[in-house]
């Protein structure tokens, strides 16, 4: 089978244009959150052009010696006049600073957005460097490299570059996915559909709307090859992949209420009394018309489905009963859960029922806080059985939610001294 | 102390505040969508579209204006967290 990696030579893309990455095929976890059941791939590539060669990204620092055996393969470090970083996470960092002392004529090329990171990672060095974006790009002669801002796709830094002569798209972490296998081609390797739609879910699906802006700048490009930073090398079909990042990116679930705005409103309750009180805000909400109220009680949900929701929602709100101090554990696994997705800019509340000192509707607030919704009204809280007036309370916060939601809320003008 | 009227106008929260006030100082007590990251003008995450009154802020500092710069903020865009209320009247969003 053509494509496998010896363990020191740079694999060919195409004449002049090499794989010089590294192998880890013992890593089971990546960055914490992600399960890597046969380990990764640090990809680096190198592009040889007739008046030079570049680098395109490097490995982890621990990889260094493998990645600088492959390179030495096809280059020498007198040759190299670009180094490309698409993303300056450590796995592909790690070997800059090496790089940069073997090859003191190269010069750096980082995303405008990159140099933060560059700081942080060379820790006040007076590197010099160039800021490039979309429509910049490095003549190597007869080849030419040109950058695609694709900011977020998974840091601020993240870019992508295109090699005009071949076709081929090095991504950098966009269709990548932790699989390790030395066959290192689509169309070679393993079964990886699931590491790759897994990669997508938890590294791309929280910016889904900047995938959705590289998509605009990747589908026209005439693709023969996609060369990620993680995972297989896409010869194979490479439009295949671009389609299902536009498929995996556009809502899951059909919306009959499109031109509406949701309102979902979330609850948990011992003895029905942050029920009564998820009623009463759903029916407020309902009798300000104008927005599809939904009601669930968490206990008979599962997390995934309901994050699924909330991604397409316009506004969420939260009951749980305070017990010992705390709002309930299901509220706080659905909440943490909510990092998957983009929450930002929905409108948020709480609510809930309480014995002694109700601390968890204030938490819950910071919460939302934290996930960066905006919540403008504050919670309402009942000190065990709610009384009609808290129940109105509630239904008030329902109404106004609805009236914020369809942007019918009156103006109102306060002192700042009025603010908690 | 010389007043300045702030309107968050994605919540439609207008607050009257001293002068000397930093935006973040207030936007978070209304629960205006503005959103913070390192809270030190160093992450541009509180990027905040300056709808109409900029003269009313004081002149971004050299930190907040390489910031800007660096990340390609638009014209009338500053850092909440930075951005300090001269007086008059201010409308802002996120960016």
């Amino acid at each position: 089978m053509p494509g496998l990696v010896s363990p020191d030579g740079a694999l060919e893309l195409a004449p002049g244009v090499h794989w010089i990455g590294a192998l880890d095929p013992t890593l089971r976890s990546f960055d914490i959150i992600l399960k890597t059941a046969n380990g990764t791939s640090y990809n680096a590539y190198c592009v040889r052009g007739s008046a030079g060669v570049a680098v395109i990204d490097t490995v982890k620092e621990s990889f260094g010696d493998t990645f600088f055996r492959r390179l030495e393969s096809v280059a020498d470090y007198g040759e190299i006049r670009a180094i490309v970083l698409n993303h300056l996470e450590p796995d592909h960092s790690g070997a800059l600073p090496e790089l940069l002392r073997r090859a003191p004529g190269a010069r750096l090329y980082i995303s405008s957005r990159g140099q933060m990171m560059l700081k942080g990672l060379l820790h006040g060095d007076r590197l010099a460097f160039t800021p490039v974006q979309t429509g910049d790009g490095i003549d190597l002669g007869d080849r030419h490299l040109r950058f695609l801002k694709t900011p977020y796709l998974h840091w601020p830094d993240t870019q992508c570059t295109w090699l005009e002569e071949e076709g081929f798209l090095f991504s950098g972490d966009v269709f990548g996915c932790h699989f390790c296998d030395a066959r290192m081609f689509n169309d070679a390797v393993g079964d990886f559909r699931f590491s790759f739609e897994y990669y997508y879910a938890h590294i791309m699906r929280p910016f889904r709307a900047h995938v959705l802006e590289a998509l605009e700048l990747i589908e026209p490009l005439p693709l023969k090859l996609i060369a990620p930073a993680h995972g297989p090398i896409l010869r194979d079909a490479p439009g295949r992949y671009v389609a299902r990042y536009r498929e995996l990116s556009a809502s899951g679930l059909k919306n009959e209420a499109a031109d509406e705005k949701t309102l979902l409103v979330f609850y948990l309750s011992a003895y029905g009394n942050t029920r009564a009180m998820a009623e009463a805000v759903a029916t407020g909400a309902e009798a300000a018309g104008g927005v599809r109220v939904s009601l669930y009680d968490i206990e008979g949900g599962e997390v995934s489905p309901f994050v699924d929701l909330i991604e397409e929602a316009d506004g969420l709100v939260f009951g749980s009963p305070t017990i010992n101090g705390d709002a309930v554990k299901p509220v706080w696994d659905l909440l943490s859960s909510l990092t998957a997705v983009n929450v930002r800019g929905k409108l948020g509340a709480a609510f809930g029922s309480y014995g002694w000192s109700g601390e968890a509707v204030p938490m819950v607030e910071n919460r939302l806080r934290g996930l960066k919704l905006r919540v403008p009204m504050p919670g309402v809280r009942a000190r065990l059985i709610p009384t009609g007036a808290e129940l109105d309370e509630c239904r008030e916060l329902g109404r106004n939610l609805a009236l914020h939601l369809t942007g019918r809320m009156a103006a109102t003008t306060i002192d700042m001294a009025a603010l908690a | 102390m010389p007043k300045a009227k702030v309107t968050f106008q994605d919540v439609g929260v207008t607050v009257t505040v001293p002068a000397g006030t930093r935006l973040i100082e207030v936007s978070e007590k209304v629960g205006a969508g503005i959103t913070y990251g390192c809270r030190e003008g160093e992450c541009c995450t509180c990027l905040t579209r300056i709808v109409s009154g900029h003269e009313h802020l004081a002149p971004p500092s050299v930190l907040e204006d390489q910031v800007l710069k660096d990340n390609l903020a638009p014209r009338h865009h500053r850092l909440a967290c930075q951005a300090q209320v001269l007086g008059g009247e201010i409308v802002v969003k996120p960016a």
